[in-house]
């Protein structure tokens, strides 16, 4: 993987851009002392780093419209930063650039029950916006497994998912409106407490544009009502293909679960010598995840396991308690653990069609025997969205640069048989060399033509999304 | 007048156009902008239905009645429940599924699962200088690049001619009921439908109509499995009240004509299209009220839609609208008017100077030439 070149231009100018950041915001929030800047080196990519020139910690929107006021007249780019848990390299810096972190933005601005929102700056975690509206009641849908990490910016940037979203959607889904500065310093609401936009969809632009468009520094959500009850049932199976074949028919079926979670052996094997949450010795099993009252909930899983029974499973569990259904749950929710303990991990993101999915699973086994890697995979399967987990030794030379040889091979892969590139963690700069394998050159221009508009210089988190020989006259 | 069979003579079309095209799919919206017509009518079929997936390809130009029996046939449908506007407008033709997403047209059952934009997964299109272009893809998730799907959703063929659309799609729930509550006026009703919406039994429909047969009605609606949707529209009875509770295609029925709006459909007047928060519907006819614009209300979204009947006269009303919706936060569209109104107000509302450069600067990328609707949703950046 490769970065541009710094901009030498840029670095001269670092400590005189330093000192009108001083006088903007205060004095803590400039970091400019290399030991400290080290902190913004990576997001959760490790596998690259690079620290920034400096890093500034705005807490209004007022001081991060000087920020980038300033910077824009500096001619120096900006990556905007939430948590840095994101896992295609968005937050990476530049060694030119001036981390912009949202961190102390974390301000609960208003709370609406009969509208259903709830209006927050950008630095608040995913999981503190459920927990400031789950006492009476209410809940913000999208749930990425980093939850109790990343932070709504990062969500908008990216466009986050997580497994409740077969019913409630993603982000994009969920997004009312923001407040956002753009690279000049101006300030834009967009959207608001009210569905759908008047004149063009900025929002739903804005939404998923990776930090490239504009810096988001307030959010108004849509929350929901609580369901009364939720309980899952666990499947197992002889093979990936019948497991496959039992989430068709599920769907097809009309039921809609919450989730429908998709583990293959090698998860299944390496979550039970982790954490021993007792799942059975199959191919392949299907967590399903249903929401009501006891009764609602036994109405859909009695037509869920009826389904799965018509495909010979290996064992049918369903959950008759709390502590049933935690157990159940266990397994799924380490298995990334599990896998960071055997292992080094790469996590891709692909998605497909899910009649698909046979096929790919398979294809992929040969891929795992071509490079030599292992693949384990745990997946939302109702919409197809995979995480293949590809398993290297960090310390062992050449390691890293097989599994993303095999990573860009599976990748592909989804898009050939009708997917694309990424389900929900972006492209940031990890599949940024990707893109021409999804899209033609018409469909870059386009969506680069889009960035002329919001951010004419292309200072904004420049070097990633496009294939750095795509977007290199623009970038200047 | 010309009708393009494939997307390869759409851009041909395009790129050797030097005056105004006036998009239409099945020309049912009534936002057609000026110049010689180009019909997308010629792209049409579907192109891939997998119900296993939940999702549908389809030709732009496909009429959404077809789309509809192909879903029917596998009891599923579109979950946005689209609006039909030829009875409101009196208007003649076939809509396309085009239409609807260059309008982003959704109806109801809106404000539990999405507008139109939320389940469309890809489009192609022929952008203003007539190239080909696509965006998203026809699975459930997906990241990848910016969201163009989005933008052109609602971008009324301003920025391109959309040729092929993908859609998620939605199983018909086994069964469905209607709470009905007769009398109540407005604030009470809002205040109801926004309670039934914080419960969690996943209401479908939440409506209010000032007058159906000389007395108001609150309508409150839930779908699903049999059980389910008994036990929920009973507990919604015991919290909130009904006169009469129906179900199955009497229950669908009902929304079907506020789908459409059809109570306004053969009585005068010019309507509007507001968009706002619940807890503002009632203040704002209020404040319309006491400056003497009296309305016929149809409040839809548990309130955050309003249709809004007024005298066709003047500026409809338009100008003392807008005002108060922006105060409360919104927009209004006009969705029926006469000519002599339109000549005096615009369709859709002013956005703030940023986003209206912004918009602005994006049509000039998407259609530099100014060629396609040009005018329909604001000028081109000169
Ligand atoms: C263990 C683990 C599990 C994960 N599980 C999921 C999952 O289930 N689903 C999922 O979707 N993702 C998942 N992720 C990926 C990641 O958590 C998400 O992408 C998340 O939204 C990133 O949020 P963040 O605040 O950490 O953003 P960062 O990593 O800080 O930044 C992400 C992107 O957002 C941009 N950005 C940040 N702040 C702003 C702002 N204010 N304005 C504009 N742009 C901004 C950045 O420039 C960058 O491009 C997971 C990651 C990890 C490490």
């Amino acid at each position: 993987m490769q970065m541009p070149q710094p901009d030498p231009g840029a670095l001269s100018q670092k400590e005189a851009l330093a000192a009108a950041l001083r006088k903007v915001l205060p004095a803590d929030a400039v970091i400019s002392d290399p030991a400290e800047t080290r902190a913004y080196e990576c997001d959760a990519l490790t596998a690259y780093r690079c620290p920034p020139m400096l890093a500034v910690l705005p807490a209004t929107t007022d001081e991060v419209s000087d920020v980038l006021r300033l910077c824009h007249q500096f001619g120096v780019p900006v990556v905007p930063r939430g948590s840095g848990t994101s896992l295609a390299g968005g937050a990476l810096p530049t060694a030119d650039c001036v981390i912009l972190g949202v961190a102390r933005m974390n301000a609960v601005l208003e709370r609406n029950y009969d509208d259903r929102f709830i209006r927050v700056q950008t630095g608040i975690t995913n999981l503190r916006v459920t927990g400031e509206v789950e006492a009476d009641g209410f809940f913000y849908a999208p749930d990425p497994s980093s939850q109790l990490a990343c932070a709504i910016a990062g969500n908008i940037a990216m466009n986050s998912g997580g497994a409740h979203c077969l019913k409630y959607g993603v982000t994009t889904n969920n997004l009312l409106g923001v407040t956002m500065v753009m690279m000049d310093g101006e300030v834009i609401e967009v959207g608001g407490p009210y569905l759908d936009a008047g004149g063009l969809d900025l929002l739903g632009l804005i939404c998923g544009s990776e930090g490239q468009l504009g810096v988001v520094t307030e959010a108004t959500l849509r929350i929901l009502p609580k369901p009364e009850g939720a309980r899952p049932v666990l499947m197992g199976f002889d093979s990936n293909e019948v497991a496959g074949a039992c989430v068709r028919d599920i769907i097809e079926a009309g039921v809609l679960p919450v989730a429908i979670e998709f583990m293959d052996r090698p998860c299944i094997e390496a979550t039970e010598a982790f954490a021993g949450a007792g799942y059975p010795d199959c191919e392949a099993l299907l967590i399903v995840e249903v929401e009501g009252s006891p009764a609602e909930i036994d109405e859909q899983l009695s037509v869920i396991t009826a389904i799965a029974q018509r495909h010979n499973p290996v064992e049918i569990r369903e959950s008759r308690s709390a502590d049933e259904s935690a157990r159940i749950w266990l397994g799924r929710k380490s298995a990334f653990g599990a896998m960071g303990q055997i292992n080094d991990y790469i996590c891709l993101d692909g998605t497909i069609p899910i009649s698909e999915l046979p096929e790919v699973l398979k294809r992929m086994g040969e891929l795992s025997d071509q490079y030599g890697l292992k693949v384990a995979n745990v997946f939302h399967a109702g919409d197809g969205n995979l995480h293949p987990l590809i398993l290297f030794d960090a310390n062992k030379d050449g390691d890293l640069e097989t599994c993303e040889a095999m990573g860009a091979e599976i990748l592909k892969l989804c898009v050939d048989v009708g997917g694309c590139l990424s389900g929900e963690h972006g492209v940031g700069v990890e599949k940024r060399d990707l893109m021409t394998h999804q899209y033609d050159p018409s469909d870059l221009e386009l969506q680069m033509a889009v960035k002329d508009v919001f951010d004419p210089k292309w200072l904004l988190n420049p070097a990633k999304v496009f294939p750095l020989a795509t977007s290199e006259t623009r970038r200047g | 007048m010309a009708r393009p069979e494939t997307e390869a003579a759409l851009a041909d079309l395009i790129r050797g156009a030097n005056a105004p095209l006036a998009i239409r799919g099945g020309g049912t919206r009534g936002l057609t902008g000026a110049g010689e017509v180009v019909e997308t009518t010629g792209l049409h079929g579907i192109r891939l239905y997998e119900p296993g997936a939940l999702t549908l390809v389809a030709g732009a130009g496909t009429p959404l009645a077809e789309i509809d029996t192909i879903l029917g046939e596998k009891g599923q449908r579109l979950a946005f429940e689209p609006m039909d506007h030829r009875a409101l407008l009196g208007i003649e033709g076939e809509p396309t599924i085009g239409g609807v997403a260059a309008a982003n047209i959704s109806g109801p059952r809106r404000l539990q699962v999405g507008a139109a934009r939320d389940h469309m997964l890809g489009i192609r299109m022929v952008t203003g200088s007539g190239e080909v272009v696509k965006n998203g893809g026809r699975v459930m998730k997906n990241v990848t690049g910016y969201d163009l799907v989005k933008l052109m959703a609602g971008s009324h063929g301003t920025l391109g001619v959309l040729t092929e659309v993908s859609l998620k799609v939605q199983a018909i729930p086994e069964a469905e009921r209607t709470l009905i509550l007769r009398g109540q006026d407005m604030g009470a009703a809002i205040t109801d439908l926004t309670r039934a919406m914080g419960t969690p039994f996943d209401v479908s429909g939440a409506a209010w109509l000032a007058d159906v047969n000389g007395q108001s009605e609150r309508r409150i609606r839930v779908e699903g499995m049999a059980g389910s949707t008994a036990y929920r529209a009973e507990k919604l009875a015991d919290l909130l009240g009904a006169d009469t509770v129906v179900e199955g295609a009497e229950s669908a029925a009902l929304w079907r004509e506020l789908r459409d709006v059809t109570p306004f459909a053969d009585k005068a007047g010019a309507v509007w299209k507001v968009s706002t928060r619940p807890t503002s519907a009632a203040p704002l006819v209020d404040a319309l009220t006491a400056q003497g614009i009296t309305a016929d209300v149809i409040a839809d979204w548990s309130g955050g839609l309003l249709w809004l009947r007024v005298p066709d006269t003047g500026d409809a009303g338009g100008s003392a609208i807008r005002a108060e919706v922006t105060r409360h936060a919104g927009h209004a569209t006009l969705i029926r008017a006469n000519d002599a109104t339109r000549a005096k107000i615009a369709t859709f509302h002013p956005q703030p100077a940023p986003l209206e450069k912004i918009a602005a600067g994006l049509r000039q990328k998407f259609d530099p030439r100014g060629i396609l609707n040009p005018g329909l949703m604001g000028p081109a950046l000169s």
